[in-house]
């Protein structure tokens, strides 16, 4: 029995095959403008390309409502909205190219660090709060919700759910740190600094008292562009957890 | 005005364009009162224009110039002519400020020497140059004579306002004095206020100035000018401008055409001591002393926290009503990130559009002059979404 003593080999059937599609959060991909122009063209962002976890996360806010995107990246999720549901969003967002990239969707987007920028909002100021796909990344996630809920009167958070069959076998049997397409990162330059699950999370929210609207736990296929809601043992069969929370 | 077609490396220009002016304030009754409210007139404004006026006039674009610019944003004066506007890169067509879509306003500011009213134009009531009888005039003076000029064009709205440093803290003006008369203001590398470090650089500057025994109180229209002075002033002013990161590289300790040390005071040793005294040289054929002293006091006197009375930041904005774009540059030491930052957080607690993008940029504060895809990217983009959302 050396199979444990051989990772790579088996580690290498496990994980999924390196993804081209999205660079690690540490690792930013450099800006290139294009060369058609300065102008951005209308790009067509429309279901198909944009992440799963963002069109489910789309279909729930409500058309006209005031939208804050934490760490929206370049801004997909608002374009979409912005097009689609014409709501008033603004983005907020760490790497500069990303930024500019917003910018120039005309989206409204600020550089800035999520924990300090949101404490400049006044309570109420947004429908919907989101923070997708950071909260594994967040220093202090209980007050950080809490200044979300007090700024927006809804909040949506998505996370990757790591306690995910196929990270739990690779715990168990490989006695390795899970490396997935959801959470592609070696232990050594991952920028997530928590595990979360779903039933943790669960738990969490119990405890906090907060009350949740809708939830949902989704299974996505490698890209992250198509999925299903898995309702069947989600802590287990999910990839994703996305939440829309308030505070009563 | 497209007979001129040189290229440079952000496309073509806006070709031969002429510098116009407009006088107003001619009747003592009509004079402009100035903020510290002393009366000045008449008024004389110099500007340009590049591109076409849309029917409806609804594509205009109000670029304001820094400390040490004039009207003469973009294009040449003739074919002639070598040097083009100060903003050449980001203003012509299908640049950041594309021609094609807007007509682009650029004036000279008061109290300068850009052709507006000045402490070098003619006192009426003497006949002679002004010198330190012009009145000292703020920002807001500044603004006011801009919104003369446009009642005058018969321009109700501006699309947007764009201004870098000075020209900056004249956007944010406009959006404070006449809210409802700006769609967008885009404020690169600038501030609220200046910090004690860029008043300590004015003042250093200033005294630069008026150690100069040809200064003579500001009374050297009709003799020698404090050349020594002026050239001393703009040295320390382009320091400023720059950065340890962007002299280190374009200087480093090289010397000037000369293997070792001159060990003497009256030769140039370094590079970089050549290039501030050329910089200097040239600095002084073109801007008058007494202008400096003003268009300096004017920035420094910029506060709009003093302005809005508010004892924050919090309530600075809570008249504006346009779409914010704010960029500051990382090597920029006169006007800091954090300074941009500040101005981001009082138009957000005010409730206010505003995007915000720190670009990395080894320049120093200079950075929004120099050709930048990104910036010009920026402005590109903002400038069509404030006007797409302007038309809904």
């Amino acid at each position: 029995m050396n199979r444990a003593n051989d990772p790579t080999r088996d580690r290498e059937q496990l994980t999924d095959p390196p993804d081209d599609d999205r660079e690690p959060i540490a690792n930013p991909s450099p800006y290139e403008p294009d060369a058609g122009g300065l102008r951005q063209p209308e790009v067509a962002n429309g279901e198909a390309t944009m992440r799963f976890d963002l069109s489910v996360i789309a279909s729930w806010i409500e058309p006209g409502s005031k939208v804050l995107d934490l760490g929206c990246g370049e801004g997909d999720l608002l374009y979409q909205l912005k097009q689609t549901k014409n709501v008033e969003g603004t983005g907020i967002e760490m790497v500069e190219a990303k930024v500019l990239r917003g910018i120039e969707k005309g989206l409204t987007v600020l550089q800035g660090n999520i924990t300090e920028e949101v404490q400049d909002y006044a309570a109420g100021t947004f429908d919907y709060v989101i923070l997708s796909q950071t909260l594994q990344q967040v220093y202090a996630p209980a007050q950080l919700l809490k200044t979300l809920l007090d700024i927006g009167h809804q909040v949506v958070v998505s996370f990757p759910n790591f306690s995910h069959w196929k990270n739990r076998w690779q715990i168990c049997w490989h006695g390795r740190v899970p490396i997935s397409k959801q959470l592609p990162f070696e232990w050594y330059n991952t920028p997530n600094i928590r595990t979360i699950s779903i039933a943790d999370f669960q738990r969490f929210l119990k405890k906090m008292g907060w009350r949740i609207k809708r939830e949902t736990a989704i299974n996505t296929d490698h890209h992250d562009r198509y999925g299903n809601v898995v309702t069947f043992l989600p802590n287990l069969r999910a990839t994703y957890g996305i939440y829309l929370l308030a505070k009563r | 005005m497209s007979e001129y077609t040189a290229h440079d490396a952000s496309g073509p220009s806006v070709g031969i364009v002429t510098k116009q002016s407009y006088t107003f304030a001619e009747k003592p009754a009509e004079a402009l009162v100035l903020e510290s409210g002393t009366r000045l007139g008449p008024v004389t404004v110099a500007y340009e224009t590049y591109g076409e006026l849309s029917p409806t006039r609804d594509n205009v674009v109000l670029i304001h110039h820094a400390l040490s610019g004039d009207c003469h944003a973009a294009g040449y004066y003739s074919k002639a002519d070598t040097k083009p506007g100060w903003w050449e890169t980001m203003v012509g067509p299908g640049k950041g400020i594309d021609t094609d879509h807007y007509f682009v306003v650029s004036t000279s500011i008061l109290g300068s020497c850009g052709g507006t009213t000045g402490p070098c134009s003619t006192n009426p009531a003497t006949g002679k140059p002004y010198g330190l009888d012009f009145p000292v005039v703020t920002v807001g003076d500044m603004v006011e004579v801009q919104k003369k000029l446009l009642d005058h064009l018969r321009i109700e709205r501006l699309l947007a306002v764009v201004g870098g440093s000075l020209g900056g803290m004249q956007a944010l003006e406009w959006s404070l004095r006449f809210p409802d008369r700006v769609g967008g203001v885009i404020a690169l590398a600038t501030t609220m206020r200046h910090s004690a470090l860029a008043i300590a650089f004015n003042e250093i500057a200033r005294q630069a100035i008026m150690a100069d025994p040809n200064w003579n109180n500001g009374h050297y229209y009709d003799g020698e000018k404090p050349a020594t002075g002026l050239a001393v002033a703009r040295m320390i002013g382009h320091v400023t401008y720059l950065s340890d990161v962007a002299l280190r590289r374009k200087f480093g300790r090289r010397l000037q055409g000369k293997e070792d040390f001159s060990f003497q005071f009256d030769d140039i040793d370094f590079q970089v001591e050549s290039y501030l005294r050329h910089q200097g040289s040239k600095f002084v054929e073109r801007f008058d002393a007494n202008s400096f002293l003003y268009v300096t006091k004017a920035a420094d006197y910029f506060d709009l926290e003093r302005r809005a009375e508010a004892d924050s930041a919090v309530k600075v904005f809570a008249g504006a009503k346009a779409s914010f774009l704010v960029v500051s540059f990382t090597s920029d030491w006169l006007y800091p990130t954090y300074q941009s930052r500040e101005l981001v957080r009082a138009l957000k607690k005010n409730n206010r559009d505003v995007s915000f993008c720190e670009i990395k940029a080894d320049a120093g504060h200079d950075a929004f002059l120099i050709p930048n895809q990104r910036l010009s990217r920026l402005i590109a983009n903002f400038l069509e979404r404030v006007r797409r959302e302007q038309s809904k």
